[in-house]
């Protein structure tokens, strides 16, 4: 089992066609997701070739899930014209889109967020800004290494990048259901909340660690969330605890302004609903290792 | 990026939230003819980007031309809560004040939309007001795809229940002040106080604004408005060359890719540096997920030039981008910087794991640099990095 994406999901890649959009397509095939189209509206009907595997070119993402059934779409297109592919992909109605493009304007996240919530949430948007999810051994969508872990019982839901890769190498001898990279911005689709109560329902997820960094107050409700919600051990980790107040460290949420959103009152939030907390990835793992191992 | 009360003022006055005449100066002698041109008296007011400066004397009125030189000689230079004063607007002298009011928008992290808030009891530090007369404060959420309508300000209007003789006053500053919220790209805009005068105008006598830096692809003024004077000269170099880094006050040099494995990597900097006499990260960089010797390069070149860099750690994990290129990237990076004559001298601690680690561990063994160290886990990489920068 897994959360969001499974061996039956079809996928295509609005931005297909641009370098980052090509080189990620290739590195997707080759984890065995399954992609059934691209979109480009100026390329709409060529055929793009991935190492013998060829890929069609829809002009929409309506018709692309017209001629064959996809409901993911992967999203790499530039933060100037991110946000009507995004609206393009609500207007859909597809089920999943992960939004990988970095450098949204929030006015712009904000919109599509909004305009989300007006068609009735019926796609689940991931990100922006972030790696998107995997389940190892079945598909990849998004940017995420394909070959630093293997299908296991462990959860894994993070605003970080690279810590959830640190992570899933880490624990690689374990394994993990999914990995869902939800993104650093301050307005994201996705919450850490969505995928505890995800992780919580798949009965193949056994533990789940939860990867945290500062600004906002996302850790803390998904703490009360956990207290009330969640019966398997959650194992958490928090990043930043040495950055000043006022400065972005690298997400442009990542901002710890007055008292809030700092890295001591999400650890101490999440140590009070009974998560274990690391002081390092590597203690993270170590607890993550302790509680499925012994 | 937060701006100067003078900038946020251009800002209102250009989408037609009504404010009082102004120009902002940086030597005590212009302050005569900006005097002059507001009739003979002014307001003296330190910029800066910090609240409480009229508490600490930086705002002061001047009655006469000669008065106004003297008050920005007093002003300019002068520290307002570790902010030194550079700059401070000649502002028209307000109308009789009979009430001050706060208005404002913002983005709601949490409900993930914006949102309007407004009180009557402005003037004062509204968190004050939030905290103890949480009643006076009114937060009405905005959608974005909606926006501020007439109808819309009157009910935000009604919610902070403004009297009724200034209701379509405010209700209209409240249109023009979402229109400076939306087509600036602001994340905050915030008017404090919003004054009302004996005529019964309303007047925003004081402002911030905070814009976002992703907009600035179809923002192009929007550069102008940065505070250069006021960056660190590293982060300046680094911006320019399209680095991710921002200045700390410690000795560790730090180099990862990633934002939150750079983060990660400062806390766990500091906690080595518990054990080595209480040494500090001295920056954040992310070079971001493809590590290239070029980008590697230039990340080394930055933290190099910090004289308080005494031992810098490379954190890097290989996902996309295996060890192996990353290796071959930090011994071409020390190689070209070599090559432009810089004088490379610090010790470097290298940690890399993820693809193929073992052979970029290879790699970096193989090329036997004298000044680089390679650990291979993170913890104990960042303890070598601390124990170097505390030895020196």
């Amino acid at each position: 089992m897994a959360i969001f994406l499974t061996k039956d999901s079809k996928v295509i890649v609005q931005g297909m066609t641009g370098a980052t959009g090509m080189k990620h397509t290739k590195l997707m095939l080759g984890d065995g997701t399954n992609i059934v189209g691209g979109v480009n509206p100026r390329k709409a009907g060529e055929k793009v070739d991935f190492d013998g595997t060829e890929v069609p070119v829809f002009g929409s993402v309506v018709e692309a899930m017209e001629k064959t059934g996809a409901d993911v779409s992967v999203i790499f297109v530039p933060p100037k014209f991110a946000k009507a592919a995004v609206v393009e992909a609500i207007d859909a109605e597809i089920g999943l889109a992960v939004v990988i493009t970095e450098g949204i304007a929030v006015h712009d996240s904000a919109a599509f967020w909004a305009y989300a919530k007006a068609k009735g949430n019926k796609t689940r948007i991931i990100g922006p800004n972030c790696p998107g999810l995997i389940t190892p051994g079945q598909s990849n969508a998004g940017i995420i290494p394909g070959d630093i872990t293997k299908p296991g019982k462990i959860g894994l839901v993070s605003k970080s990048g690279t810590l959830t890769y640190q992570m899933m190498y880490e624990l690689r001898d374990i394994g993990f259901t999914s990995a869902v990279g939800i993104g650093g911005d301050p307005v994201i689709g996705t919450t850490h909340i969505d995928a505890l109560e995800a992780f919580e329902a798949d009965p193949e997820t056994e533990l789940i660690v939860m990867i945290g960094e500062i600004g906002g107050d996302a850790e803390e409700r998904a703490a009360d969330f956990i207290k009330a919600n969640v019966t398997k051990p959650v194992v958490g980790y928090v990043a930043g605890f040495t950055a000043p107040e006022g400065k972005t460290m690298g997400h442009a949420g990542a901002i710890v302004s007055g008292s809030s959103g700092t890295a001591q009152a999400k650890k101490e939030a999440l140590e009070a609903a009974g998560v274990k907390v690391g002081k390092t990835p590597s203690e993270t793992a170590r607890l993550a290792r302790e509680i499925l191992v012994g | 990026m937060d701006l100067f009360e003078y900038q946020a003022r251009d800002l209102f006055a250009k989408h037609g939230v009504p404010v009082l005449a102004g120009e902002v100066i940086d030597t005590p002698e212009a302050a005569r003819e900006a005097t002059e041109r507001l009739g003979g008296k002014s307001v003296v007011k330190a910029q800066v980007k910090v609240g409480g400066r009229g508490k600490a004397g930086g705002v002061k009125l001047a009655a006469t031309p000669d008065e106004a030189v003297a008050r920005a000689s007093d002003i300019l230079g002068m520290d307002i809560k570790g902010h030194t004063v550079h700059k401070v607007m000649i502002a028209e002298t307000a109308p009789e004040i009979v009430e001050e009011y706060y208005v404002s928008y913002l983005l709601d992290r949490t409900n993930r939309t914006f949102l309007a808030m407004a009180s009557v009891a402005g003037g004062m530090d509204i968190e004050e007001v939030a905290a103890t007369t949480p009643e006076k404060l009114a937060k009405i959420p905005v959608d974005s795809n909606e926006g501020v309508t007439k109808e819309k300000a009157q009910e935000i209007v009604a919610a902070g229940q403004f009297p009724a003789e200034v209701a379509d006053k405010v209700a209209d500053v409240m249109v023009t002040l979402w229109k400076t919220f939306v087509a600036e790209d602001a994340l905050l805009v915030e008017v404090n106080p919003l004054a009302k005068v004996a005529s019964g105008e309303v007047i925003a006598l004081d402002g911030k604004v905070s814009l976002d830096a992703n907009a600035e692809f179809r923002q192009p003024e929007h550069e102008a408005l940065e505070d250069k004077a006021a960056a660190n000269p590293l982060e300046a170099a680094a911006k320019a060359k399209g680095l991710n880094y921002v200045k700390l006050e410690g000795e560790v040099g730090i180099i990862g890719n990633g934002a939150g494995l750079v983060m990660s990597t400062l806390d766990v900097v500091a906690y080595a540096g518990e054990n080595h006499g209480g040494v500090k990260p001295a920056n954040f960089l992310d070079i971001g997920g493809g590590a290239s010797a070029e980008v590697m390069a230039n990340g080394l070149e930055i933290i190099l030039g910090d004289p308080d860099v005494k031992s810098v750690f490379v954190n890097v994990f290989g996902g996309i981008t295996a060890c192996d290129e990353v290796a071959n990237g930090i011994v071409q990076a020390l190689e070209l910087l070599k090559s432009k004559g810089e004088n490379v001298s610090k010790p470097l601690v290298v940690r890399l794991d993820g693809n193929n680690a073992e052979l970029g561990r290879k790699i970096l063994s193989d090329a036997n640099h004298p000044l680089v160290q390679r650990v291979d886990t993170m913890d104990g990489a960042a303890d070598k990095a601390a124990e170097l920068a505390a030895a020196k």
